[in-house]
This record gives C-alpha cells, sequence and structure tokens, in this order.
C-alpha cells in the first residue's frame, strides 16, 4: 500500500504522470471521463481519438498494454450486458450478419461499450500511476470529505488483517472436520461472518483508543500535503482539455 | 519525593455494572520503571487506559503534578504514552513514518519540525529505516518497536507499555529489554512475564480484582511464593523465585 508493491492496482514505476501530484492526476481524470460521458455516440471518430489518447497515456505512464487489458477484465459484466441491447431494444430493425436487431439497441450497446472501456481505462492508468495513500490524500485537497476518505483508509489498513483472520478461522474449522460442500452446511460460514463482524468491530474500538492515546480530535492530520505547480495543473490538464475539445466539436457536428 | 504519577481511589465500572476498579491508589516516582503484575481480568489494562483519560472513572489522577480533567486532556495525552498489547491497533497509517508522525502532528508539529520528531522517537527504538514501510509487512519485533516510537514521538514523561513481551521471540524480547532501559523515562509495565519485570523493573505491584494489592522491590515481591500464589502468578519453571531475597534489579 504504501511502498507500492503491497497494491495490485498499482504499477511501480517512475513516469512523468507517476510523478504528477494526485489531486491534478484526478482533477483530469474526472473531468476527462466526464467530457467522453457527454460525448454524442454516433461521434464515432471522436471515440477514436480517445482511444488514441487513452493509447499516448498508457504509454507515457508506463502501465504497459498488458496491465490496461488484464485490468479491463472487470468492465465484462457492463459489456456483456450491452451485447443483450440490440436483441431486446424495440425500434427500427436492421440485418446483421443475417440476424435481425433494433437499430437503437445498436448504437446504445456501442455507446455503453466505448465509453465504459476509455471510462474504465482512464482510471486504470490513474490508480496504477498512484499509490492508494496519494489517491486518498488527493481527495482530501479536493475537498471530499475527509470522513469519507478516513474511512477507506482504515478499510485498505484492516483489510488484510480481516482476511487473515478469515483464513484463519477457515484453518481452525478445517481442523476440527468441516469441510463444506452442499448449502446446508453453510450455518458455520455465517456464524463466522458474525463473528467477524464483532471482531472487528472491536478491533475499531482499540484502534480509536490508540488513535486517541496520540491526541486525535476527530480530525486526520494532512501528512501527505504537496501543493502542485501551476506547470502541473497544466500538464495535467492537457487530457480533459483535448477530451473537451472533441466533445465540443462532436455535440456541434453532429 | 517527586512524583511522576498519582492515582488516588480511582473507581470505574463498565456499563454492564461490571466493577472493574474498586479503589486504586498508585503513586510511581520519577524516573523508575514499574511492572504492574496481576492475573487476567485483573483491571490491568483498564487501568493503564485511565492514566491518559481514554476511559474515566471516579477518583483522581495526577501526572507530573497536573490533575488531570476536562481541559487538560490534550496535555496529559501528550505527557502519558500508551503503547497497546497488539500493535496492529496502534499502527494504522500507511507507512511507518507517517504513523510516527500522527502524534506529534495533532500538537501541531508540521514540516522539518516533524520529520525531525518522527526521525529521533524512530532511532531510540533503532528503527529509523522502517520509516517508509507499511505495517502490514512488519515482522512482530518490528512492530512492536515502531508502536514505541509512535508513543515516544510525543515526548511523553511516562510511558505505559501494555504486555509488551507478547508474541515476540526470545532475541526480540532482549531487544526490547534494551531498548526500554535505554530510554530515560518513567515506565509502566503490564505484564506476565515475570522474568521480564525482574530484568527491566525496580518495583512491582500486584492488582487483582480492581485493586492494588501488594507493592515493593520486584525482587522481594517475586520472592514471596505465598503472594503470587494467591493471585495466581508464579515465576516460571525452572526459576527459584524465594532464592532472590533482596537482590537489587532493574539497574
Amino acid at each position: 500500500m504504501g511502498t507500492g508493491h503491497a497494491h495490485a492496482l498499482y504499477v511501480h514505476e517512475h513516469s512523468p504522470i507517476h510523478h504528477l501530484p494526485p489531486q491534478v492526476k484526478i482533477a483530469g481524470a474526472v473531468a476527462f471521463i466526464f467530457s467522453v460521458a457527454i460525448t454524442p455516440r454516433e461521434a464515432m471518430w471522436a471515440f477514436a481519438i480517445y482511444a488514441v489518447a487513452i493509447a499516448a497515456l498508457v504509454r507515457i505512464s508506463k502501465v504497459g498494454f498488458g496491465f490496461l487489458l488484464t485490468r479491463l477484465i472487470g468492465v465484462l459484466p457492463f459489456i456483456a450486458f450491452a451485447f443483450l441491447i440490440p436483441f431486446i431494444a424495440s425500434g427500427e430493425q436492421v440485418d446483421v450478419l443475417g440476424i435481425s436487431v433494433s437499430r437503437d439497441g445498436l448504437w446504445a450497446s456501442w455507446n455503453i461499450i466505448a465509453k465504459a472501456t476509455i471510462g474504465a481505462s482512464t482510471s486504470i492508468v490513474l490508480a496504477g500511476t498512484t499509490e492508494v495513500p496519494d489517491l486518498l490524500a488527493g481527495m482530501n485537497r479536493l475537498r471530499v470529505p475527509t470522513l469519507f476518505t478516513s474511512i477507506a483508509g482504515f478499510m485498505i489498513r484492516y483489510l488484510g488483517l480481516i482476511v487473515d483472520e478469515i483464513g484463519r478461522m477457515r484453518t481452525a474449522m478445517t481442523s476440527r472436520g468441516y469441510d463444506p460442500r452442499w448449502l446446508w452446511q453453510a450455518k458455520p460460514i455465517a456464524a463466522s461472518a458474525g463473528a467477524m463482524f464483532i471482531r472487528s468491530y472491536e478491533r475499531g474500538e482499540r484502534v480509536h483508543d490508540a488513535m486517541v492515546a496520540r491526541g486525535y480530535q476527530g480530525e486526520m492530520p494532512e501528512l501527505r500535503r504537496r501543493d502542485p505547480s501551476v506547470q502541473e495543473w497544466l500538464t495535467a490538464a492537457a487530457l480533459p482539455a483535448l477530451g473537451i475539445t472533441v466533445m465540443v466539436i462532436a455535440m456541434v457536428a453532429t | 519525593m517527586n512524583l511522576a504519577l498519582e492515582v488516588r481511589d480511582l473507581e470505574f465500572s463498565y456499563p454492564d455494572g461490571r466493577q472493574a476498579l474498586g479503589g486504586v491508589d498508585l503513586a510511581i516516582e520519577t524516573g523508575t520503571r514499574v511492572a504492574v503484575l496481576g492475573p487476567n481480568g485483573a483491571g490491568k489494562t483498564t487501568l493503564a487506559l485511565h492514566l491518559n483519560g481514554i476511559l474515566r472513572g471516579s477518583g483522581v489522577v495526577t501526572v507530573g503534578g497536573l490533575e488531570l480533567n476536562d481541559d487538560n486532556l490534550n496535555e496529559i495525552r501528550r505527557r502519558v504514552g500508551i503503547v497497546f498489547q497488539d500493535a496492529n491497533d496502534q499502527l494504522f497509517m500507511p507507512t511507518v513514518g507517517e504513523d510516527v508522525a500522527f502524534g506529534p502532528a495533532n500538537l501541531g508539529l508540521r514540516g522539518a519540525e516533524l520529520e525531525a520528531r518522527v526521525e529521533a522517537a524512530l532511532g531510540e527504538v533503532d528503527a529509523t529505516e522502517l520509516a517508509q514501510r507499511p505495517p502490514h509487512h512488519l515482522s512482530g519485533g518490528e512492530k512492536r518497536s515502531a508502536a514505541i516510537a509512535t508513543a515516544l514521538a510525543m515526548e511523553p514523561q511516562i510511558l505505559v507499555l501494555d504486555e509488551p513481551t507478547s508474541g515476540l521471540d526470545p532475541l526480540g524480547r532482549r531487544e526490547l529489554v534494551q531498548t526500554l532501559q535505554g530510554l530515560d523515562l518513567t515506565l509502566l509495565v503490564i505484564t506476565h512475564d515475570l522474568p521480564f519485570a525482574l530484568e527491566l523493573c525496580q518495583r512491582s505491584i500486584i492488582v487483582d480484582r480492581g485493586t492494588v494489592v501488594a507493592e515493593g522491590p520486584t525482587a522481594e515481591i517475586l520472592a514471596n511464593d505465598a503472594l503470587l500464589q494467591q493471585h495466581r502468578l508464579e515465576m516460571p519453571f525452572g526459576f527459584n523465585g524465594s532464592a532472590l531475597g533482596d537482590r537489587s534489579t532493574g539497574s
């Protein structure tokens, strides 16, 4: 988490994008995704430009195309759903490879696939070039309430411990002959989920005690603060500037 | 006599009505290392949580002449550092360095001053190289050192340690003794590890059922077999407690 090697979403590299302050990266990514999302779906050329921009981003950030494709698997459920739309949707029908499908449905399907893929790719590059604590600090700097970012931070810090604990509980069950195969054997798992809840709750109380003991008064101190230079803001603005320009032209043209 | 800590008639009951502390009286001189012994459930940890006002019972807690009240909680928490039993509870930030910085940052330190404080605290426990590491990748001994550093970074007058030797290997335990002996602080060490208490602490108190039932030089306490037995304590196999006599300890 802290040094990078600990987190699956992060690619440990040194690139100009890695070195940008997190808040400018987050702002840039969000603005770009927003402009992609409102680009008219008929402007196919616009999406081609977006794809090229993403490719350039992957190149500059040294995140790697293999990494991008592996992480894009997460978008597959949405794409699978999008594939169904042309068959379900009503309206004017057209023939594709001998199958009659809805024209509107085809557009809707393309819209979802193109925008989801570009949006997800942007956030994969963002996560691949920014360590989790920096992402959270960046969100803080963009005035996301500290309550949210500290909850996320604690969740990430203690997730590993909870997973370990579940593993130990599972081992303890197995070593006493519990080897579930059928649904009706699930009761001990449900019970252990309850036990995990109580244990996590108690840990939460102890962590809070430890924080209060060191002077915590409800606000996390800002330890990773770095104010970006104008140059850095301009660098990060390149991507959304392209996105917005393309989006505006596409809107006017269609 | 210069008292680092004074507790008078401290009583505390948990919300379910169970009484945890039933009138604790305690006085600890500045610069001494005191072991807090006693069976499980005797109220040792509950007592520790009262020393910097995390729990508030009735009675008086005075730290370095300052009586704990609602208005000086911050100053009291700066003066009394607590090292909790499970280091995972104490290390909650992304890296050890940030964790050590957490306390002094809450005190308002920033920039170079904060960095110097972090470096000094890590230096005291010989753990400077841990600063950039995430806590979940540390060994038990490293976690313990880091946890102690987080408390030292507050520059406390008293350091309270709850079961510091639990889960440490013999060498880690030895290093812990050396680290703690090297600190110029008043120490209060809650422990079941009697040889550890003997080696580190000049004085010991026994807490049982929420009160202090015995107090004295550690060697004398540990030589009193009848007293130990009465409170579910005993020297480990192979140690002859009664042979300790008036051996001076903790030097």
